[in-house]
């Protein structure tokens, strides 16, 4: 147990610099910790990916169900609307006592404030899509299971994505508190040392700049998958 | 009472927390109970309250004025965008780290995390509203702050409530890691375990869960109460009145 001890004492020179020392914004510490960022931000990226995933499978299945039984759409919005409107850092504590410290704990409450934005998207996309169309491929001989999978649910990708793309950036900001659940991210880092600048910067950053990486990711996917869109544009 | 709380485990130890005073973990000071609670809790409606009005007062006439103009659209989305983009543990950090503690700076905070989702609802309220209604009302005469405070104002008053609601919730959300900054809110049992221990975190942790359900319950009715009668939900197709009751997508806390 003594050698990585004897590491963190070697990490944390930070404030022998003397421009950290001093707490200004340090380019060049920065450069010099960089590398302990690394673990976080890995930490973090699992934290966003995980909830968002699991969030989408959970609204697809309920946006199908609600798709078929019109009227359980007014329950779902409520009670995932209740959910939505917890602040994380309670749920964080909420769920301790069933689901103890870790990424379970963090990942089921940010599952939980992805439903609320997904399954709305979906199930606008789904009734947006015109009447017509629906009749024309019933027309065609489709089934309702077809129409539902190869016209309704491709059609309503733009407004899918919409939602996803809310839920992606959403969910990067809410992991950085992940760390009151003990699930590690970014937030880690910031709550370590939150009066110094340089930490502060880069950490806060980092989550920034990762929002807007996936959501670049998530705008040339839904490039890739919906051909006929860019055709019109 | 004490029976029924014994079998809630944790939790009832954490509901006798938030009703009665008992010793700090580490010992010494008494916490705790509904005193200490309410003050807390006056200190946590207090920087939300102030918040959300100056937010609303920078941002919701400036919004009008863009959307009347029909100007500044990628201002309405781009803050919307960033807004969700960034952290409020990162924003609060900045402040302390940047700024300094206290309580304007926590205030100063919640401003900006509220302004965004106001800036949106006003703007996307303004441009929602039908553009035949408002040339009806140019050509009868009705001059340009008519028009704004008798036509578009009203259509919009059900997205701009929408957009109150959001920041309500957001800012009395985000005020619970106030206590980083110094500031003692409803967060403090929660961020300060060596004190509270776990009930302390978890007790004050249904207080906020609580308080946050209720505010958006309140500005939920709100929002209906301000609809006007042309545009009640009942009247409005099946599919625009889904639409409209459900444009919340904002939450960083």
């Amino acid at each position: 147990m003594t050698v990585p001890l004897a590491q963190l004492q070697i990490q944390e020179p930070g404030g022998s610099d003397a421009c950290a020392a001093a707490n200004d914004f340090c380019p060049s510490w920065i450069v010099e910790n960089i590398d302990r960022y690394w673990s976080p931000l890995l930490e973090h990226v699992y934290l966003t990916l995980a909830p968002v995933v699991i969030g989408f499978a959970i609204s697809l299945a309920l946006a199908i169900l609600a798709h078929r039984r019109r009227w359980l759409t007014g329950p779902i919005i409520t009670v995932t609307g209740i959910f939505f409107a917890i602040p994380s850092v309670a749920a964080f504590f909420l769920l301790q006592p069933i689901t103890g410290l870790g990424y379970t704990t963090a990942i089921v409450a940010l599952v939980s404030y992805t439903l609320l934005i997904i399954f709305r998207n979906i199930t606008n996309g789904l009734r947006n899509v015109p009447a017509e169309t629906r009749d024309a491929a019933l027309g065609q001989g489709l089934t309702e299971r077809q129409v539902l999978f190869r016209v309704e649910l491709p059609m309503a990708v733009p407004e899918i994505m919409a939602g996803l793309r809310i839920a992606t950036s959403t969910t990067v900001g809410l992991a950085a508190l992940a760390v009151f659940a003990g699930a590690g991210g970014l937030g880690t880092e910031i709550l370590l040392d939150k009066r110094f600048k340089s930490n502060v910067a880069v950490a806060g950053g980092l989550a920034v700049l990762l929002a807007a990486l996936f959501d670049l990711l998530l705008l040339a996917l839904q490039r890739a998958i919906t051909p006929w869109q860019r055709a019109r544009a | 009472m004490s029976l029924p709380l014994a079998l809630l485990g944790d939790f009832g130890e954490a509901i006798k927390f938030i009703f009665q005073e008992r010793e700090s973990v580490s010992g010494g000071v008494q916490i705790g109970g509904i005193p200490e609670m309410a003050g807390f809790g006056l200190t946590h409606m207090h920087v939300s309250i102030v918040a959300i009005l100056i937010a609303a007062a920078l941002a919701i006439p400036l919004s009008l004025w863009l959307g009347h103009i029909g100007r500044g659209e990628f201002v309405a989305t781009a803050t919307s965008n960033v807004g969700r983009a960034v952290p409020s543990l990162a924003l609060l950090a900045f402040f302390i780290s940047f700024i300094g503690l206290g309580l304007n700076n926590v205030i100063a905070v919640l401003v900006l995390l509220a302004i965004p989702p106001l800036i949106t609802s006003t703007y996307v309220g303004i441009r929602q509203v039908d553009r035949d209604a408002v040339d009806a009302a140019r050509g009868q005469g009705m001059t340009g702050w008519e028009i704004v405070s008798k036509v578009e104002l009203p259509l919009a008053l059900p997205s701009i409530f929408g957009g109150l609601r959001t920041a309500a919730v957001m800012v009395v959300a985000t005020a619970t890691i106030a206590p980083l900054a110094n500031v003692q809110t409803l967060g403090t049992p929660i961020l300060t375990p060596q004190t509270y221990g776990f009930v302390g975190q978890l007790g004050a942790s249904i207080v906020v869960a609580l308080i946050t359900v209720a505010v958006d319950f309140v500005f939920a009715r709100l929002q209906r109460a301000v609809t006007p009668a042309g545009l009640k939900l009942s009247e409005m197709p099946a599919r625009r009145r889904f639409l409209f009751t459900t444009k919340r997508s904002f939450k960083p806390t």
